[in-house]
């Protein structure tokens, strides 16, 4: 499996006290655990993202923990509220420790 | 008598659903699709010459409404990451050739641009059709020294969508003028009508005959093949053309060809040329 | 009282939807369900209103089915949504996901894609910042494929 992508979609701009829609998207299996291995009829073990977290300049906007039953590719739609110009740190945390990463930049206009 | 007129109400709303609401009446829906508000794709156009049906009609129309809106918004269309995936592969070296696909191809959306809605295209020396897979993997061993990618690899479906994607919006129009592209289109046909299977059923039946109408819970497409690889909410990943022909195959209960073999290339020659006109969706989203 | 014709089929109609469906505040939540509810809320039993959750009637597909939710709420720093849980009763583990909120967070609203086994209820349970707790549940239909499956 490549390593997992995410995508994260947030406007460039936008006005002070303005509420902005964020959409992110990132690439992984989200194994259940629930699944069998279908040539060796072991169940496959759960391996899935279980917590996002959206923060603006070190302040936490939206988390979110996961469960098996939130789909591949799992994706999430939120909002903000905009009052200074800044920086979106958005983390995804996967079952086996590993933590992926991105950021975005807000101009307030 | 107020409770009672609520759940009577509600009753009635339960059999005008499982009998078929607006959406689920059977039929195409009515809807057009523009992808992010911009890329009008063409999914509904009059049938070429010597096609059995008068229009065309993309199996996008026959998905629910949850459904089309995913294929609409480019960011929420989950196949778009293998479309990002494959422009990596695009330009990742590998084989013994130190070259990548962009180390001859240079930007894929302009040299690639047209390349889906036109394939396949007949290879003279290979003497056979060549689909978007075969080419990769031609250009891998000739070109880069590299391995071909076994059928259905992840790397090959997320650069074909990737390839595919450069000529979304573009219609789909085959040569069968090149070498023996006529014959396989012959051969495809025959395919495409033969029925098979303990069920005995043929591509037919379903997609020509039956569009429209249901199959148990499954809403009949025309079959059309314009969205290839196309991301099937099912798998919840891209599912490549020739594995999209097995499996409706395998469930006539037949046995079924192997990947790119003479007779799946052939009915993709026919099931192509029967998408004519129709926009190139890749990645496609269905159920 | 007489009943005209179409009256008594409305009758013996709405009794038997009576009968499906019950009265909505024992909507049949499985002990797992139950327990998680009661462990989120505290174990009040959550209001009705201020929270919508937005699904399909018929998702073709169980393995992603577009979810969302939406409360009722100011999202000022004394007036907040805390979180809202989603549950799915009729999955082998009916938790889903649960989202957080903060006074940042603009609008209590938030969509997903989840996953759902069979038909069922999808409930959504929000904990406001004064630890009232409110429900929605929805009954989504999952259609099973003639042969795509």
């Amino acid at each position: 499996m490549a390593a997992p992508k995410p995508r994260v979609k947030v406007p460039k701009k936008a006005s002070k006290g303005e509420v902005i829609t964020i959409k992110t998207l990132i690439s992984h299996p989200m194994e259940s655990g629930q699944r069998k291995d279908k040539k060796t009829g072991e169940l496959i073990p759960r391996q899935i993202i279980n917590k996002f977290t959206c923060e603006f300049n070190g302040q936490v906007v939206f988390t979110c923990d996961m469960d098996p039953a939130v789909s591949a590719n799992p994706y999430l739609e939120f909002n903000a509220k905009i009052e200074d110009s800044g920086t979106f740190k958005f983390t995804w945390v996967d079952d086996n420790g590993s933590v992926y990463t991105t950021e975005k930049k807000l101009t307030v206009e | 008598m107020a409770e009672t007129t609520i759940k009577y109400t509600m009753m009635a709303g339960i059999f005008a659903t499982s009998l078929g609401g607006a959406a689920w009446a059977g039929g195409p829906a009515d809807d057009k699709l523009v992808i992010d508000d911009e890329l009008e794709i063409t999914t509904r156009v009059k049938a070429p010459e010597g096609h059995p049906l008068d229009e065309v009609i993309s199996g996008w129309h026959y998905r629910t409404d949850e459904t089309r809106a995913l294929e609409a918004d480019s960011f929420q269309n989950p196949g778009m990451l293998y479309v990002e995936r494959g422009e990596e592969i695009w330009n990742t070296v590998e084989g013994d050739a130190g070259k990548s696909c962009a180390s001859c191809h240079g930007d894929a959306s302009e040299s690639m641009k047209g390349l889906g809605a036109a394939y396949p295209k007949w290879d003279e020396k290979a003497g056979r059709p060549l689909n978007i897979e075969l080419q990769i993997n031609k250009c891998r061993e000739d070109n880069m020294q590299a391995e071909p990618y076994k059928f259905d690899a992840a790397d090959q479906k997320s650069l074909t969508t990737f390839i595919k994607h450069q000529s979304l919006g573009m219609p789909v129009r085959l040569d069968l003028s090149q070498g023996d592209m006529q014959a396989w289109w012959d051969k495809g046909k025959e395919v495409y009508y033969r029925r098979t299977g303990q069920l005995n059923m043929a591509c037919a039946n379903c997609h020509e005959d039956y569009n429209g109408n249901y199959i148990r819970a499954d809403h009949l497409s025309q079959g059309n093949v314009n969205g290839f690889p196309t991301y099937r909410l099912k798998q919840s990943a891209m599912v490549s053309l020739h594995n999209r022909f097995r499996g409706c195959i395998r469930d006539t209960r037949a046995e079924f060809p192997a990947a790119f073999s003479d007779e799946l290339m052939a009915l993709e020659v026919y099931v192509t040329w029967r998408a004519t006109g129709l926009s190139v969706e890749t990645p496609a989203v269905r159920q | 009282m007489t009943l005209s014709r179409r009256e008594a089929l409305g009758l013996t109609a709405g009794f038997a939807a009576f009968i499906a469906f019950g009265p909505k505040a024992t909507i049949a939540a499985t002990p797992e369900t139950d327990a998680a509810i009661k462990a989120f809320t505290g174990g009040a039993m959550p209001a009705e209103g201020k929270v919508s959750l937005d699904t399909p009637e018929i998702a073709e597909n169980g393995n992603t089915v577009p979810v969302g939710v939406s409360v009722d709420s100011p999202m000022t720093a004394d007036s907040y949504v805390e979180s809202v849980m989603i549950l799915a009763d009729g999955n082998p583990n009916p938790a889903v996901a649960t989202f957080h909120f903060t006074a940042i967070s603009g609008a209590a609203e938030a969509k997903t894609r989840i996953r759902l086994a069979k038909t069922q209820n999808v409930i959504a349970i929000a904990k406001m910042s004064d630890g009232s707790t409110f429900m929605d549940t929805k009954e989504v239909k999952v259609t099973i494929g003639g042969c795509g499956g």
